[in-house]
């Protein structure tokens, strides 16, 4: 066992897996799949030791199910995948988001479609993330870029699922999840840890749904326990049993949407990395934050000064963020690995005539610093 | 009834089932059984499909889990593996189970889950209109099937234990108190059981196939099935159309969740040794 506050050398998806039981997750059901497989192995080797449960399904509909089902009865639950294994799960990810059930999904993305090129890094899940089954819904999706930050935002990903009772999606790709760096496990009670509320209204009294009350969501009993319930991903009511009403059907979507939604700020996490007054904003989240990182440390790039706003939260889309560097008219360019799909929200937030630039490239090799500095050169200057 | 108010949402009766559909005699079978075994609703899990015999829990004062169609045994399992002390059970239609969840169904019975499977086959796929299914006898007749079926059937029960369910049995609506006992020793079981039941529903499969009364597909069931062990000893002409019912097969493999115990003590016994 790794003794406490120490630091280690170690890979970013072996430091998910550190994350997650820092938080305090005991179940893992996956199925395995590149580039994410070292985080199933890990679990493999670790939750029995701790009393916990890995659970080997048939594929990733089935992971996904029992992902939710060992969330009802009580556990704090996870599994890992890529983007195939991702489409997969996508039915029952709809089962957690209805049924309002907490558990953290980790999309080590790699490059596709389809089958793609299995070993070679892509962020193209972005919006898979944020859309993916089907449905109006609402997404929390963190996005880390060093292995320090698979550690934190593991257990922020727990935290948050607890929190709004919902799956929340921990987006890494191939070059986080292997890339191998040295990182610093706090003390197991320097974490902070958002555990399970448990209902305290008298048995005959407990709603496993609330649409009435604004946001919050009422504490989620586990199987077993007292308070009986239903978990239903047919439209139901605050019992859980169905409910064809349109005017509930109304609150109950509403309700799902904005609870993430208007919880925004809170769940936002950015930072400007660099010259507080730069001439370009590189905005960038997970592995092409860190080729990105090369240009603020070769100031200034072609004359001029560069700084990156890093998203470690993708979704909800934090548009205030933009909404500031928008007021100051500096010129961004956002970059990622995929055919340009961040920069379209950055647009809808920016408006059509700011200087807003896409910089793509999807081909399974990582955006280097000297393409970077190419395009601000030839479409930004 | 009033021993099955515990466990009945009786408020929410008459059933939306048709008149004459086979759910109801499973679901009271059911109920009887949480009775008879004096289960208390909350220790109760049952994990549904979608279809009609997908809705059954509507009607349960116990906790459910109404997830997808064709995997209330993904569900059953994540909560079983997590919290051994619950009585799991995973209400599916021929479509869940046979059909679109066949692959899940394998792979609970070979991991020997410690679930209860209670299958509603009535053959076809009530919910959507009457489509056939895996179930589906060959040259038989459903919505997209009207010039015959064209495909092959599963067998669940021979399909279940070739699998390594432990427990496996079938039953009809016909046979209703016979059904309350196998649904009780399946659920006594340790290990995944199945409980498969020949159901009726007179509103699709049997209008289509000729046999559109309830009281006709009562009588089907009544005429062709045949005590398992009698069955056994007849020959191939007898048996033609006649299905065996009750226990076809029991064994005590250990489940999952008792070998997962050692695989835990062996897991700490190696941390421990690493100091
Ligand atoms: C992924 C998916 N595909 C299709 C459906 C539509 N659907 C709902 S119930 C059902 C079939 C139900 O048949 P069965 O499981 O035999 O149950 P029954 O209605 O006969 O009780 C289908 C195809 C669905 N709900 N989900
Ligand atoms: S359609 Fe068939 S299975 Fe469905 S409720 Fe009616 S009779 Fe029963």
């Amino acid at each position: 066992m790794p003794s406490t506050r120490e630091r280690r050398f170690m890979q970013g998806n072996e430091a998910v897996l550190e994350g997650a039981l820092a938080a305090g997750a005991r179940f893992f059901a996956g199925y395995p799949i590149t580039p994410s497989s070292e985080i199933a192995q890990a679990a493999s080797v670790r939750l029995p030791a701790l009393g916990g449960t890995y659970l080997q399904m048939e594929d990733e509909l089935a992971s996904m199910a029992a992902v939710v089902g060992a969330a009802l009865a009580g556990e704090k639950s996870f599994t890992a995948t890529s983007g195939p294994g991702v489409s997969l799960m996508q039915e029952n990810l709809g089962v957690a988001i209805m049924a309002e059930v907490p558990c953290v999904v980790v999309d080590v993305q790699r490059s596709g479609p389809s089958t793609g090129l299995a070993t070679k890094p892509a962020q193209a899940d972005t919006m898979q993330a944020r859309w993916g089954s089907h449905g109006d819904h609402s997404a929390i999706v963190l996005a880390p870029s060093s292995v320090q930050e698979c550690f934190d935002l593991t257990v922020r990903a727990f935290n948050l699922a607890e929190q709004y009772r919902h799956p929340v999606y921990l987006l890494s790709d191939e070059i986080v999840g292997h890339m191998r760096e040295s990182v610093t496990l706090p003390e197991a009670d320097e974490v902070d840890i958002i555990t399970r509320r448990k209902p305290d209204v008298d048995p005959a009294d407990y709603r496993p749904h609330d649409w009435e009350s604004d946001g919050v969501t009422p504490p989620l009993a586990p199987f077993g326990s007292e308070y009986i319930y239903h978990a239903n991903s047919s439209m139901h009511d605050d019992t859980g049993f169905p409910n064809a009403d349109p005017e509930n059907a109304r609150r109950v979507i509403s309700h799902l949407h904005d609870k993430i939604e208007k919880a925004v700020d809170d769940i936002a996490d950015y930072e400007l990395v660099g010259p507080e007054d730069p001439d370009v904003i590189i905005v960038t989240y997970g592995c092409t934050a860190r080729t990105a990182e090369q240009l603020v440390l070769d100031q200034p790039v072609n004359g001029c000064r560069v700084s990156l706003l890093v998203m470690r939260s993708l979704w909800p889309f934090p548009d205030a963020a933009f909404a500031e560097i928008r007021a100051g008219g500096i010129p961004v360019v956002v970059a990622e690995m995929n055919l340009g799909q961040m920069v379209r929200e950055v647009s809808r937030v920016m408006g059509p005539d700011y200087p807003c630039h896409s910089l793509t490239k999807s081909n399974g090799i990582p955006i280097s610093p000297r393409e970077m500095a190419a395009f601000i050169e030839e479409e930004v200057l | 009834m009033k021993a099955l108010a515990p466990y009945l949402k009786s408020e929410d009766l008459p059933l939306f089932w048709c008149a004459g559909c086979g759910n109801g005699i499973i679901l009271a079978s059911i109920l009887r059984t949480f009775s008879a075994l004096e289960l208390a609703p909350k220790d109760i899990v049952v994990s549904t499909g979608i279809g009609c015999w997908g809705k059954a829990d509507d009607y349960l004062k116990t906790n459910s889990i109404h997830g997808t169609h064709g995997r209330a045994l993904p569900f059953a399992t994540g909560i079983k593996a997590a919290n051994d002390d619950l009585t799991v059970l995973a209400l599916m239609g021929d479509g869940d189970c046979a059909t679109i969840g066949g692959n899940h169904f394998l792979h609970a019975a070979r991991r020997n889950i410690d679930v209860t499977a209670i299958v509603s086959n009535n053959f076809n796929y009530g919910m959507t209109g009457g489509q056939y299914s895996a179930t589906t006898p060959p040259h038989s007749y459903t919505s997209t099937s009207v010039y015959g079926n064209p495909e092959g059937v599963f067998d669940l029960c021979e399909v279940g234990q070739a699998a390594g369910a432990t427990f496996v049995a079938r039953g009809t609506v016909y046979h209703a108190n016979q059904l309350e006992g196998l649904i009780t020793d399946a659920v006594r079981h340790r290990g995944f059981s199945l409980v498969e039941v020949f159901s009726s529903c007179p509103v699709y499969f049997g209008r289509y196939n000729e046999r559109p009364s309830p009281v006709e597909m009562m009588k089907y069931w009544q005429s062709r099935a045949v005590p398992v062990q009698r069955y056994r000893k007849m020959d191939e002409d007898s048996r033609v159309d006649r299905v065996p019912i009750g226990v076809f097969h029991r064994d005590d493999r250990p489940d999952f969740n008792t070998r997962y115990r050692d695989i835990r003590a062996r897991a700490r016994e190696r941390m421990e040794g690493r100091g």
